[in-house]
């Protein structure tokens, strides 16, 4: 009875969706496409054009999320601004996209960090292709976001290593080629349990119902046994591990993080880490309830280690981007036991932390390429005594370490608490063990900020003045260092729109786990196959 | 009146934001006297609010505001607001009122940094954020406050970034208040788990849900969060390295105002500590513990401010005590009467220094008395107060603590008495190895030094603090109810948790004649043997110059070894064992395809063979067992 109303329920409000005449969230995807092409038309030598040109489709796709956020109905926990059109009637795929609670912010999250990007991390040479990798890595990011069939995130999701693995390669730092190529391997070595998963599914689906299709919200309804729920939940989490990543499939991330040019090194971090979380979020918890609740403990345990793990190693570091890697890993791990607690609170906390993560730690690579741009290294042993020569970049870098670490009224703190407040009613031993994190975070990176910032600078590198700031760099931040607080202060409008699709993807999870436990073994026509 | 209240911490937030866009265009003195005028006017709000809730009946005097909603998930919703109540004001008269004559002082003292307005941002930054953790109406403002105090303590304790040692204090400083952090979140977890609420007035009214496990629990994780801050056992090495700092600073952050918010946060949360009183007893015994611990290194400090912060950490653990026994009224008279004395303190030693041309040894001053009257004069009356002589208001408020712990437990008393004496000898110590013996600071050769007392800026703020150290008592005589003014003020906030002491005039009496004893005989000790000597090593042991060597022994053993840990891992677990694993599999893959195809095709090719031969063989298991 109460399954029958969810899935009422839920198709209702799929027909109720509202109808707009203009296809925002297509256009979203498209338009970074379209500038691709377009851009790779013009002429190489037209530099000035090229980076006009993408910079507008970058401001034009953020000025199209402001509208979609702004026609977003806040009370809504299902899909909204849904548009179907079938691509492959025989394959069941169709171009389906759609956007809730879960990925509304993270779908804002792209569209603002790729403008900055273009604008804070140009690539010096070859700005062609690189506003063309760039422009479809948008598109990637985005459509990953906003499909709900499964076959079109998966080929969204992957096509986004095409061009991330190029960007690596042309623009990166010395050992890229090697870094870009076990980046590469490991998470195309996930992606494909991924795509195996979601194959399996799709039949298991239309072995019970006769339909082939990939539409996320029929697969919702597929009756998964016990173990082939388990394998395909691991298959499933195996792509999202890697690429998040969680501990302990990590190792590609500091390397690539590091290798990168500054432009990736933001994306990777900021954008497709959340491919990661946003994939067990959207995939497992919806599609998996029964094997999710079942290896809760597991993912939780990895979260914890993540954790406390990235922590620790974070503050043994010498290279600035591989201690923000190891940083990243440490909330990664927040983000993962926020899902797993399964708790209101906690899983709006890893939602919300999703966002507010990409924020700072884009803010924290462009200010490391920043010091990069005008010492040339990322050695922390290398700086020292910046603050005496940058001020302002000192004080900025202060505000984005200090939201970073989780300080209240800045950004990092709202998430980090509502996962840890949700995860201790679950599974409080978790929560008490995840609190050292909070210590030591704040030591590695108060560790890094003396180095680099405080003492005085060496008698040689005198010589070579540190400029401060330039206005043009204070441009790039603002918008970040403006988010960052705001949304420290006032995270409300962010959490009433999130916490509706969560709380039905709760209600979901907690639903298939009561009710579904019996009637889906008596149900499944495998059994006993 | 009342419903200005939102004033008190906008002034200050205003001042920050001033200065923050236009700090540097407005210079010196001028942002000095910016940051002044808003803390004075806050001063000024929160005394008029405080005339107005005065005149209320005892029991209307709670006045919650909400402003806007900070955090909704689930049920939890919480709000930003102000709860002004008589223990918020008692706490914001003393804050704004302390802080403006900190301020008018370090625009004398700081007049020639070249940082200037950053300080003075800084300080108003600080005086916002401590505003809004005694005001909050619920416990995760009081969070947003004590983060941010302890942040603009880290900013301000490594003001003078450039010496690695101040650097390295304003980190120290941050981490051990973190490590406090994480037993306030916790303790704010299981309140929320429980309660499902963090605001005060709703978490006392269903205090019923806690389970006396659950009770203990969160007063004992609130105290390692009060510990963090106040600098009690084992969380106090932070605040001596934390003298690093400008000496204001020293004066307003690290003795009269944020180390006490742990108090303050005890006495808030009191309806929970009354019901866990075997948490209380363990809050009570680290408190005297602390205190005598802390008066033990101060009896062996050189370092004239180093003394102070021990002085500062002993008298914390005092008001801890009570805190403990449940003399809630007692711990904030004595953190009142020690704001008064401990500034004056800080603020004649920071007139020293300077006199001394940064010198801050005590074995290299000497007398000071004539040459710098007014501030020696201030300073006796300080080294009065805090020991404990009658009159002075250290003798009333330590007075009424000891007095209170003898009710829970004798041996308390006796701990707290002998700390009481060696505070009068220890501070007569510095007072005599400063302003009285020989000169010696003229032996080191530096012939300019000419000491004298400064400017008014510097000089006006020490009389008010030795006017309010001398007469502080009186705010709460225990000559009966129609004097004992802050216990009857106090009263509907912490009366109902309040312990019920019961001394007869003749046992108050005998207390005090007994605590005048202790302190009048402390202070003959310290000037039988330090009148006329500078050094007597018998009485400065290494285990005492050194604290005990828990500083030491915290980097040994828990410091370093965490620190190896984490090389550990960096270097063996994170590069050999997981990558080592990751690249041993690609490379067996690596082997196997190139024996197979018997040409070493490159990566790419070799690695997507096997991802496809592999993807091959799941698709068909799954399509099997699925049926088709």
């Amino acid at each position: 009875m109460g399954h029958a109303s969810l899935v009422m329920a839920t198709q209702m409000s799929g027909i109720a969706a509202q109808q707009h005449a203009f296809p925002f969230l297509t256009a979203i995807i498209l338009v970074p496409v379209f500038a691709a092409v377009l851009v790779a038309a013009i002429p190489r030598d037209a530099r000035r054009l090229i980076r006009a040109v993408t910079l507008a489709a970058a401001i034009a796709v953020l000025g199209i999320t402001a509208a979609v956020i702004d026609l977003f109905r806040s009370a809504d926990g299902s899909y909204q601004m849904l548009s179907n059109h079938m691509w492959a009637p025989g394959l069941g795929i169709s171009w389906t996209v759609g956007v809730d609670g879960i990925s509304l912010f993270l779908v804002a999250l792209t569209s603002l960090l790729f403008p900055l990007v273009l604008a804070g991390a140009n690539a010096r040479q070859n700005a062609k292709s690189f506003s063309v990798w760039m422009l479809l890595l948008e598109a990637g990011c985005l459509g990953s976001f906003l499909s709900l069939d499964l076959l079109m995130f998966f080929l969204f999701f992957e096509a986004t290593l095409i061009p991330i693995y190029f960007l690596m390669v042309n623009w990166g730092h010395e050992g890229r080629n090697r870094a870009a190529m076990k980046f590469f391997v490991y998470t195309f070595l996930g992606s494909a349990f991924l795509l195996v998963g979601a194959i399996a599914l799709a039949f298991m689906h239309q072995n019970q119902t006769g339909v082939l299709t990939f539409d996320i919200r029929s697969l919702v309804h597929t009756h998964v046994s016990g173990t082939e729920g388990v394998l395909l939940m691991l298959a499933f989490t195996f792509a999202f591990a890697v690429k998040a990543p969680i501990w302990p499939f990590h190792t590609w991330s500091p390397d690539a993080y590091a290798e990168a040019p500054a432009s990736a090194s933001i994306i990777l971090g900021g954008v497709m880490a959340k491919l990661g979380t946003y994939g067990i979020v959207r995939f497992d918890l919806e599609l998996f309830p029964h094997a999710t609740i079942m290896l809760a403990p597991v993912f939780l345990t990895l979260g914890v280690i993540g954790i406390i793990y990235g922590a620790m190693v974070a503050a043994r570091q010498r290279d600035l981007k591989r201690l923000v890697a190891f940083s990243s890993l440490s909330h990664m791990g927040f983000i993962v036991i926020g899902a797993f607690a399964l708790t209101g609170q906690s899983v709006s906390g890893a939602v919300v932390e999703m966002m507010n993560h990409g924020l700072y730690t884009a803010a924290l690579f462009l200010l490391i390429a920043m010091i990069f741009r005008r010492t040339g290294t990322f050695e922390i042993p290398r700086l020292r005594g910046l603050q005496n020569c940058a001020p302002v970049m000192a004080g900025i870098f202060t505000l984005v370490m200090l939201a970073s670490i989780g300080v209240p009224g800045l950004n990092g703190f709202v998430g980090e608490f509502l996962i840890l407040a949700g995860t201790f009613s679950a599974h409080r031993w978790w929560a008490v063990v995840s609190i050292l994190g909070v210590v030591v975070s704040a030591v590695y990176m108060l560790w890094a900020f003396q180095q680099v910032f405080h003492g005085s600078r060496d008698a040689d590198s005198d010589a070579v003045p540190f400029r401060d700031v330039s206005t043009r760099e204070r441009l790039v931040l603002v918008p970040l260092i403006v988010l960052i607080v705001f949304l420290g202060v006032y995270p409300k409008p962010v959490l009433d729109r999130i916490e509706p699709s969560v709380n039905q993807l709760i209600a979901h999870v907690h639903q298939v786990q009561s009710t579904g436990s019996s009637t889906v073994n008596a149900l499944s026509p495998m059994e006993g196959k | 009146m009342i419903h200005s209240s939102f004033l008190i911490p906008l002034f200050p937030l205003v001042g920050f934001l001033i200065l923050a866009a236009f700090g540097r265009r407005i210079g010196n003195p001028m942002a000095g006297w910016i940051a002044t005028l808003m803390v004075l006017a806050s001063f000024i709000v929160t005394v008029l609010v405080f005339a107005s809730v005065a005149a209320e009946p005892a029991s209307a005097r709670l006045h919650v505001e909400n402003w806007f909603t900070w955090l909704t998930a689930g049920q939890l919703s919480i709000g930003v607001g102000i709860q002004v109540d008589p223990l918020s004001l008692t706490m914001a008269m003393f804050i704004t009122g302390i802080s403006a004559l900190i301020h008018c002082y370090s625009v004398g003292y700081m007049e020639h940094d070249e940082q200037f307005p950053k300080f003075f941002l800084y300080l108003n930054l600080f005086v916002f954020s401590m505003l809004m953790l005694v005001l909050g109406e619920n416990l995760l403002i009081t969070f947003l406050g004590w983060e941010g105090v302890g942040v603009c303590s880290y900013f301000l304790i490594a003001f003078w970034f450039t010496r690695p040692s101040a650097a390295s204090a304003g980190k120290k400083a941050m981490i051990y208040n973190r490590v406090g952090d994480g037993g306030f979140l916790l303790a704010l977890f299981l309140l929320i788990d429980k309660t499902h609420s963090l605001t005060f007035t709703t978490i006392f009214s269903r205090l019923s849900s806690l389970s006396s496990v659950d009770l203990a629990a969160v007063s004992l994780l609130l105290f390692v969060g009060a510990a963090g801050k106040s600098a009690q056992l084992p969380l106090f090495p932070w605040l001596a390295d934390a003298m690093e700092g400008p000496t204001p600073v020293s004066a307003l952050i690290h003795a009269a105002t944020m180390v006490t918010a742990g108090v303050y946060l005890m006495c808030r949360v009191s309806p929970i500590l009354h019901l866990a009183p075997d948490a209380g007893h363990v809050i009570a015994w680290i408190g005297v513990a602390t205190a005598f611990i802390a008066a033990t290194i101060g009896c062996a400090q050189t370092d004239i401010k180093k003394v102070l912060a021990y002085s500062t950490v002993s008298q914390l653990g005092y008001m801890f005590l009570a805190v403990g026994c449940g003399a809630y009224d007692a711990a904030i008279f004595l953190m009142l009467t020690h704001a008064f004395y401990k500034a004056l303190l800080f603020l004649g030693s920071g007139s020293v220094i300077h006199a001394m041309g940064d010198e801050q040894d005590i074995k290299k001053m000497g007398s000071l008395r004539a040459l710098m009257p007014l501030t020696s004069a201030t300073f006796f009356i300080g080294w009065l107060s805090i020991a404990g002589v009658p009159p002075f208001s250290g003798f009333w408020a330590k007075g009424d603590v000891l007095s209170n712990a003898w009710v829970v437990s004798p041996a308390l008393w006796v701990v707290g008495a002998f700390t009481a004496i060696l505070t009068a000898y220890y501070m007569g110590r510095q007072y005599l190895l400063v302003f009285f013996g020989e000169p010696r600071w003229k032996e080191t050769g530096e012939g300019s030094l000419h000491p004298h007392d400064a400017g008014w800026t510097m000089s006006m703020p020490l009389i008010v603090l030795a006017v309010l150290a001398s007469f502080g008592g009186l705010i709460n005589l225990p000559f009966g109810s129609h004097l004992t003014f802050l216990e009857s003020w106090l009263a509907p906030v912490v009366g109902a948790s309040q312990l019920h002491n019961t001394d007869s005039t003749l046992q108050l009496w005998l207390f005090g004649i007994a605590d005048a004893v202790f302190a009048i005989g402390g202070a003959t000790m310290a000037l039988a043997l330090w009148r006329n000597t500078v050094n007597r090593p018998a009485l400065e042991p290494r285990f005492l110059s050194m604290a005990w060597f828990l500083d030491a022994s915290i980097d040994r053993f828990i410091a370093r070894p965490s620190s190896a840990l984490a090389l550990f891992g960096a270097t063996i677990v994170d590069r050999q064992i997981i990558d080592g694993a990751v690249n041993g599999v690609a490379g067996l893959f690596k082997v196997g395809a190139s024996k197979l195809r018997r040409v070493q095709t490159g990566y790419v090719r070799s690695y997507a063979l096997v991802i496809i031969v592999g993807l091959v063989v799941m698709v068909a298991y799954f399509m099997i067992r699925s049926g088709l």
